[in-house]
């Protein structure tokens, strides 16, 4: 057992179940989508990032890239939820909240083909 | 290739994530407790507030209590928020510095800044290995002729010499060593832009490696390679490297050409000369009996070439088991008046001080002049540092290794047809060498000629090409006119005429030019600058040729042509 491949698999499996977790739920309405589980996601999405820099692997390479994507995605939903909260004139709308839950399902795709990369890799390496 | 970012981002790995974690458990527990507003209603603080706050307090900028005052729960938590962060960010920081100063890293960034400067180049090289005393000299030498080289040394405080030194170009260096392929790869080895490889390092392994290396690699690179001994050179010779440059035998059969003849050694020394040094005088070296100190490899190339022009010298050597001097030869260092008088040196006319410590050599010219001051003084200079002591010593000749060879390697360089010319020079007589340094002597002034080639083709000297494509009849003669006015001379004259496999040595001047000649040319370095515009203006060209000044636009073209009777137009 290797220590450095199960924190890595755990923080991007995280990243993938918190940000799906923050995904389900009704698109427009914010009281299906909980702010803290969107918070975790992209703490967990940025340490799985940081995780993966400096890996030159082609395989470590391609994670780095769709992790940076999640990264992105996430990054962008929050910069719209403080938009809404503190600098919209009408608050929150189900428009925005629409907004921001469609960004967050971007990133959970990409958080899903690191998972994917990840389990390929894993079936690859028979030992 | 190494990348320097991500090599960085690795190495940084675990402060990036402490700073996550830091910035993660602080911003939440802002947004957990529960504060007041200024109405003294219950607010809680939003992921943005919580945010901004910590990124402030983290940084040590301290904005204060945003955005209403704080409760003690609060201030408790900003407490060990300060704690936290600051000591994180410190942490990180030091570690980017440390990162960044790391011998490994910087060994890194500098390859890299080595291997971009090489592929930026886009003018040709070449690629010289080992910058001792002899790559100082040929590298200054190229770079004063616009010739640009790429340098590898084994010796960081060397390459550091060249970035001291104040050369009119960027010269990039590596500290490396240039017997591992890699690592002339690195300088460019397969390069589209290197025209060859010149080995000068001090081992004669790791220049015979270079010359295999350069061979395989790229089999028609000219390679140029210093070898100080003669097994080494054969070795080399074996697998088609280009020219080999022993310093001992390019010295000692100098030394034998001044011995018969006096003038053909000088036009060598003039031919080869560096750009802008001043212009050696004529030796005499006098005919009898020699005395030579050192029978080391330098002591045995000058011994024997002594010998083939019937001169006999006695030999004085300080280990005799190890070098094996002939019969008669005196033991001991050739420093004391003892060993120096039982050589004969009362009735010598000549010494050589040829052993590789330069104490011992100048010591050794010391006594001898001591005991008879009319001696032919030679010395060997082994270190370049020495310059102010062999230039004070007063000596007759001195051979400085790095001189030797960084001017020989220098002429094959710039002027190919030098080699050739020189070959043929030796078949001449004295006479004819003393009649042409007299010439060029009286041409050149008090610093050595400038020796060029010049190759009549569309792209070297499309004026004259084109001249001589209308039918123009020009001779060597006029390319000497001077573009001011054409009945004076320019300083200068052609030493050599190449017509495919014809060659005529100092071509007399009435010759006619035919489109593909090469010529090699000597002269003042005005005269070349002045040649150029006669090679490549048209117009100054047709002044020169014709005496009559061309118009140059279409408009006047034009009008001289209608001035002219209907049956001359063109």
């Amino acid at each position: 057992m290797n220590l450095e491949k199960v924190i890595f698999a755990f923080f991007i499996v995280l990243a993938l179940t918190l940000n799906f977790g923050f995904y389900v739920g009704e698109i427009d309405n914010p009281v299906h989508h909980s702010i803290y589980e969107l918070y975790a996601a992209l703490v967990v999405s940025l340490i799985a990032t940081v995780l993966k820099l400096g890996d030159r692997t082609h395989l470590g390479a391609v994670l780095l890239a769709t992790s940076l994507v999640a990264d992105l995605q996430l990054i962008a939903a929050t910069l719209v939820w403080v938009y809404a909260d503190h600098i919209a004139v009408g608050g929150m709308t189900p428009h925005i909240m629409t907004a921001i839950v469609s960004l967050s399902g971007g990133a959970v795709l990409a958080n899903l083909t690191s998972v994917v990369l990840l389990v390929a890799e894993t079936i690859a390496i028979r030992r | 290739m190494h990348n320097v970012l991500f090599l960085l981002l690795r190495r940084l790995r675990t402060p990036l994530i402490l700073l996550i974690s830091v910035y993660a458990v602080t911003v939440l527990g802002f947004v957990l407790i529960p504060g007041v507003d200024d109405q003294g209603q219950p607010w809680a603080m939003g992921f943005f507030h919580a945010f901004y706050v910590v990124s402030y307090t983290a940084t040590t900028i301290g904005f204060g209590e945003l955005p209403y005052l704080f409760n003690d729960a609060q201030r408790l938590w900003l407490t060990f928020t300060i704690y936290a962060s600051v000591v994180t960010w410190i942490y990180s920081i030091g570690a980017v510095l440390t990162a960044v100063q790391d011998p490994a890293f910087r060994t890194v960034r500098v390859e890299n800044a080595f291997r971009r400067a090489v592929r930026r180049m886009h003018e040709p090289f070449y690629l010289v290995s080992g910058y001792g005393d002899t790559g100082t000299l040929l590298v200054k030498a190229l770079a004063e002729s616009g010739i640009q080289s790429v340098v590898i040394d084994a010796d960081q405080d060397r390459i550091n010499t060249l970035e001291l030194e104040e050369l009119p170009m960027v010269i990039p260096a590596l500290r490396g060593d240039a017997a591992h392929p890699g690592t002339l790869l690195l300088a460019g080895l397969e390069n589209a832009y290197c025209k060859g490889v010149i080995a000068l390092t001090n081992s004669d392994a790791v220049n015979l490696k270079i010359a295999i290396a350069a061979e395989l690699l790229r089999p028609r690179l000219a390679t140029l390679c210093r070898a100080d001994t003669q097994d080494i050179a054969r070795n080399m010779q074996s697998f088609g490297t280009d020219h080999i440059i022993n310093a001992f035998e390019l010295f000692a059969g100098r030394l034998a050409m001044a011995l018969h003849s006096p003038g053909m050694y000088l036009l060598f020394e003039w031919m080869t000369a560096a750009p802008h040094e001043p212009l050696r005088e004529p030796i005499f070296p006098p005919v009898g009996r020699w005395v030579l100190c050192g029978y080391g490899r330098f002591g045995k190339a000058v011994q024997s070439r002594l010998a083939r022009e019937g001169v006999v010298a006695t030999i004085i050597e300080a280990d005799p088991a190890r070098t094996l001097p002939p019969e008669g030869s005196v033991v001991g260092r050739g420093t004391e008046a003892d060993t120096l008088l039982q050589a004969g040196i009362k009735d010598a006319v000549g010494i050589v001080a040829g052993t590789d410590n330069d104490a011992t050599n100048l010591s050794i010219i010391m006594a001898a002049r001591e005991l008879n001051p009319n001696l032919f003084k030679v010395a060997r200079q082994n270190e370049h540092q020495n310059d102010p002591l062999f230039c004070a010593a007063d000596l007759d000749l001195l051979m400085q290794r790095s001189n030797v060879i960084a001017h020989k390697i220098f002429a094959l360089l710039t002027t190919p047809l030098l080699t050739e010319f020189l070959d043929l020079a030796k078949q001449q007589g004295n006479d004819w060498a003393n009649q042409l340094v007299s010439r060029l002597g009286g041409l050149i002034g008090d610093e050595a000629p400038e020796t060029w080639g010049l190759t009549i083709n569309p792209a070297e000297t499309p004026a004259i090409y084109a001249g001589l494509h209308a039918g123009q009849r020009v001779t060597i003669g006029d390319l000497w006119r001077d573009p001011r006015n054409r009945e004076a001379r320019l300083p200068g004259i052609a030493l050599l005429l190449k017509r495919g496999v014809l060659e005529w040595v100092v071509p007399d001047e009435s010759m006619t030019l035919l489109r593909g000649d090469q010529l090699l040319l000597a002269g003042r370095v005005e005269a070349r600058s002045q040649l150029s515009w006669i090679e490549r203006n048209h117009n100054s060209f047709a002044y020169l040729v014709t005496g009559q000044e061309r118009p140059s636009g279409y408009v006047w073209e034009w009008l001289v042509n209608r001035k002219r009777p209907l049956s001359e137009r063109k």
